[in-house]
């Protein structure tokens, strides 16, 4: 017992202080990619074919990056000629719209909280069951960290639970298999309404890297109606935290 | 004997790999097996009209590799009976291409996708897709048995797959594991994927080992191309390799501790992985690795200054890493719930083909940075940790010892590293080839073979997880316990579900 207690004194306090105090990422973290269409060569289109997702895209001669299909990997940054591509360290990338994740040298659009009626309901305490729908288990892993003492999501009143009947709304991970269709579809069905639906991480979005595979299904986009999208392969546990604070009103659009 | 013998990261012409009749691939398998070698992959490619059969043993004594290749028809006579640790592969070649191993006593559908050549093994329609889990479930009969299903869907934040519990009271008589949920199809995706694809693809196996299955990978892509990556990027796989093997240990023993109800290391370990992540996120942005390890090397070099502060924080963090696994193995109540948990006996271990920490905790010497070492491994890694009771304890003291092991090397890792490139460019791939890699990833032995066609593409690439190989540990791990010890059990295995399920 004595060592425990002087283990545990040792050890000390580690809840991190966010939302008042930013968290430092490391150097070479791969946050929000940033394009600079100045740079861009006239007529260039050479980085759509960088990108084996298809996540770099010109559209009327702007190039852009669609986050939810981007697996940050970063070798786009390494191989554009012109050093047009950037990625920064901003780890805020959630957004309420699937177009809001085209991302270029405009503005983000991060996520806006939910209407006065769900912010109400949900504001203060937010209930999610999980379901991994052929996630590598890294979106999984990161999730189960917010749940650990550094991020301790249970302050914002936010708790994953065990059962749907319990929840508020399901976060998905993972591109939907085949053979998690149907649980996956039932597991929604039995989160009593309202409720809301959260895409994380890039395969849940699109596909992720097994965009295309014949027994995948590109992620929840066609089955569920998206409440939020969590960009990322894996997303960052601040990325998460994020999109779910912004979701809830508890994070202004400057912050 | 007319297998072939090659060493980890090796390379054969297809044409020097002769074709056995199967019986006497059969035999020379049985064979191996006697002469303690395991047989460490068994797969199928199509040959014409006909099927070919390779087997991987893994002579782990004499360091060796063996690949023996035989030809079948649509049916061939099972070598599970006699060799229990091929039988999920006979079922999965069963599944891929719709050969019969006549004679197998566990003939079930592995993953549950149709077949890639049409034929059903179990004559289902082949034009519609597999519902999964339906199979006919082992039962047991008699009066006060019940069975106890969970999953797909569990409770928590983890990946699906359905259970049955055969029950007697509380006591389990047999678990049946069913998986499959989360097959994404890689292997059969990967002949003809592009090269960029494919690295991603790799890393996303499973999330928890992406440098064990990118670097294994990188290292066939190296072999094909006959240029091994540069010493100094061998230093830094085998550095990250060794971090996650840190990350996940720590991770694991923490959730022991928390299905035992020790909420102090519970608590410390949880955090103390992630400060293992970060420190791979500082080596190249990703908590996981991710875009770290890319055939001919590394995509991220490690200049003095960042190694020097990596060391630092290493430092701090092994500091609270002893801490936290101290109080843990010095608490009585902890060790009585360990002790003689979820036993899995030596005999079954080696009959099963267990592998990795699994494999280790019931004193089976099996670790391929030992027997098969490459890159920074040779010569430099000596000291393989086994424990003898087969149980929770075992499993947990071998984490325990291995945590100790890796801070070790991480740390001199960071104080040496070769100079020299951390990439190079690699020239083309050989055509008709097949090349082998072994990576003792954190959970155990990765193994990855490809074939090559005439234009030096991927043919066929077989990818097997450690997951494949242990998971039938965990059932024998059940038999005889309470089902109230099943979280426990689990824990101690930790296994990969879409690892398995790929």
């Amino acid at each position: 017992m004595f060592k425990i207690l002087r283990e545990r004194i040792r050890q000390g306090h580690r809840t991190y202080p966010y939302p008042v105090q930013a968290p430092v990422l490391p150097e070479r973290f791969r946050g929000r990619p940033r394009i600079d269409p100045k740079r861009c060569p006239p007529g260039c289109r050479g980085c759509e074919d960088l990108c084996p997702y298809g996540a770099l895209q010109v559209r009327d001669g702007q190039p852009r990056i669609d986050l939810g299909l981007c697996l940050f990997c970063g070798e786009c940054a390494a191989a554009c000629p012109a050093g047009a591509v950037t990625f920064t360290r901003d780890h805020r990338l959630a957004v309420r719209h699937r177009e809001d994740l085209l991302s270029g040298a405009d503005e983000p659009r991060l996520a806006q909280a939910l209407d006065a009626r769900m912010k109400k309901l949900f504001g203060r305490s937010l209930k999610l069951r999980q379901v991994s729908a052929g996630g590598c288990n890294a979106c999984e892993a990161d999730l189960n960290v917010l749940s650990t003492l550094v991020f301790d999501l249970g302050r914002f009143g936010i708790q994953f639970v065990a059962s749907p009947r319990h929840a508020d709304g399901i976060l998905v991970t993972g591109p939907v298999t085949e053979n998690m269709k149907s649980a996956l579809l039932d597991t929604y069905a039995a989160v009593p309404e309202p409720k809301l639906v959260i895409a994380s991480g890039a395969c849940a979005i699109g596909g992720g890297p097994f965009r295309g595979s014949p027994e995948v299904h590109n992620g929840i986009g066609d089955l569920l109606p998206v409440d939020l999208y969590i960009p990322g392969c894996p997303p960052h546990p601040w990325t998460a935290l994020d999109g779910l604070l912004r979701l809830l009103g508890r994070l202004t659009q400057k912050s | 004997m007319s297998a072939l013998t090659l060493k980890n990261g090796g390379l054969v012409p297809l044409a020097e790999l002769e074709i056995l009749d199967f019986a006497a691939f059969a035999a020379a398998l049985r064979q191996e097996v006697d002469a303690q070698g395991r047989i460490a992959a068994l797969f199928a490619a199509p040959a014409g009209e006909q099927f070919d059969l390779f087997a991987l043993v893994a002579r782990d004594r004499q360091g060796q590799l063996a690949v023996l290749r035989s030809r079948v028809g649509t049916r061939f006579a099972s070598l599970t009976p006699e060799l229990p640790q091929v039988h999920l592969f006979e079922r999965e070649i069963a599944e891929q291409y719709g050969l019969v191993p006549e004679g197998h006593p566990w003939f079930k559908p592995l993953r549950f996708h149709p077949s890639w050549t049409g034929r059903d093994a179990w004559g289902r329609d082949p034009r519609r897709h597999p519902l999964v889990g339906e199979m006919d479930y082992y039962r047991v009969a008699g009066e006060e048995v019940h069975e106890v299903a969970v999953g797909p869907v569990h409770a928590g934040i983890i990946e699906p797959g359905h259970f049955r519990f055969q029950c007697h009271g509380e006591q389990v008589l047999h678990l049946e594991i069913s998986l499959g949920y989360q097959h994404r199809a890689v292997e059969a995706l990967l002949p003809g994927t592009p090269a960029a694809k494919i690295a991603h693809q790799m890393e996303t196996l499973a999330g928890d080992s992406t440098i064990a299955h990118a670097s294994a990978y990188a290292q066939i892509c190296e072999a094909l191309a006959g240029t091994p990556a540069p010493p100094r990027a061998l230093a830094i796989r085998a550095l990250a390799l060794e971090l996650e093997r840190l990350a996940n240990h720590v991770g694991d023993i923490g959730g022991l501790a928390t299905d035992v109800g020790f909420l102090p290391t519970a608590s410390f370990c949880g955090r103390i992985r992630g400060d293992y992540l970060n420190l791979s996120a500082e080596l190249c942005g990703s908590r996981f690795g991710r875009g770290l390890v890319r055939p001919g090397g590394t995509a991220f070099d490690l200049d003095a200054s960042l190694a020097a502060r990596m060391l630092e924080r290493l430092e701090a963090v092994a500091r609270d890493t002893r801490g936290a696994l101290e109080i843990f193995f010095d608490s009585p109540s902890v060790l009585a719930r360990l002790e003689g948990t979820g036993r899995v006996a030596a005999q079954d271990a080696a009959a099963l083909g267990l592998v990795g920490v699994a494999a280790r905790a019931c004193g089976l010497n099996i670790d391929a940075r030992r027997h098969h070492p490459w890159g920074a491994y040779l010569d430099r890694f000596d000291h393989l940790v086994t424990e003898d009771s087969g149980d929770v304890f075992a499993r947990a003291r071998v984490r325990r010892r291995e945590i100790n092991d890796s801070l070790r090397w991480v740390r001199d890792a960071l104080r040496d590293l070769p100079a020299g490139p951390s990439r190079l460019s690699l020239p083309a791939r050989a055509a008709r080839h097949l090349a082998v890699a072994l990576v003792e990833g954190w959970r155990g032995e990765v193994v990855h073979l490809a074939l090559t066609d005439q234009d030096g593409r991927f043919s066929r690439y077989k990818i097997v997880d450690p997951s494949f190989r242990n998971w039938s540990g965990l059932a024998m791990a059940l038999r005889g316990e309470q089902i109230s010890d099943f979280p426990l059990c689990n824990k101690s295995f930790n296994l990969s579900y879409c690892g398995f399920d790929l």
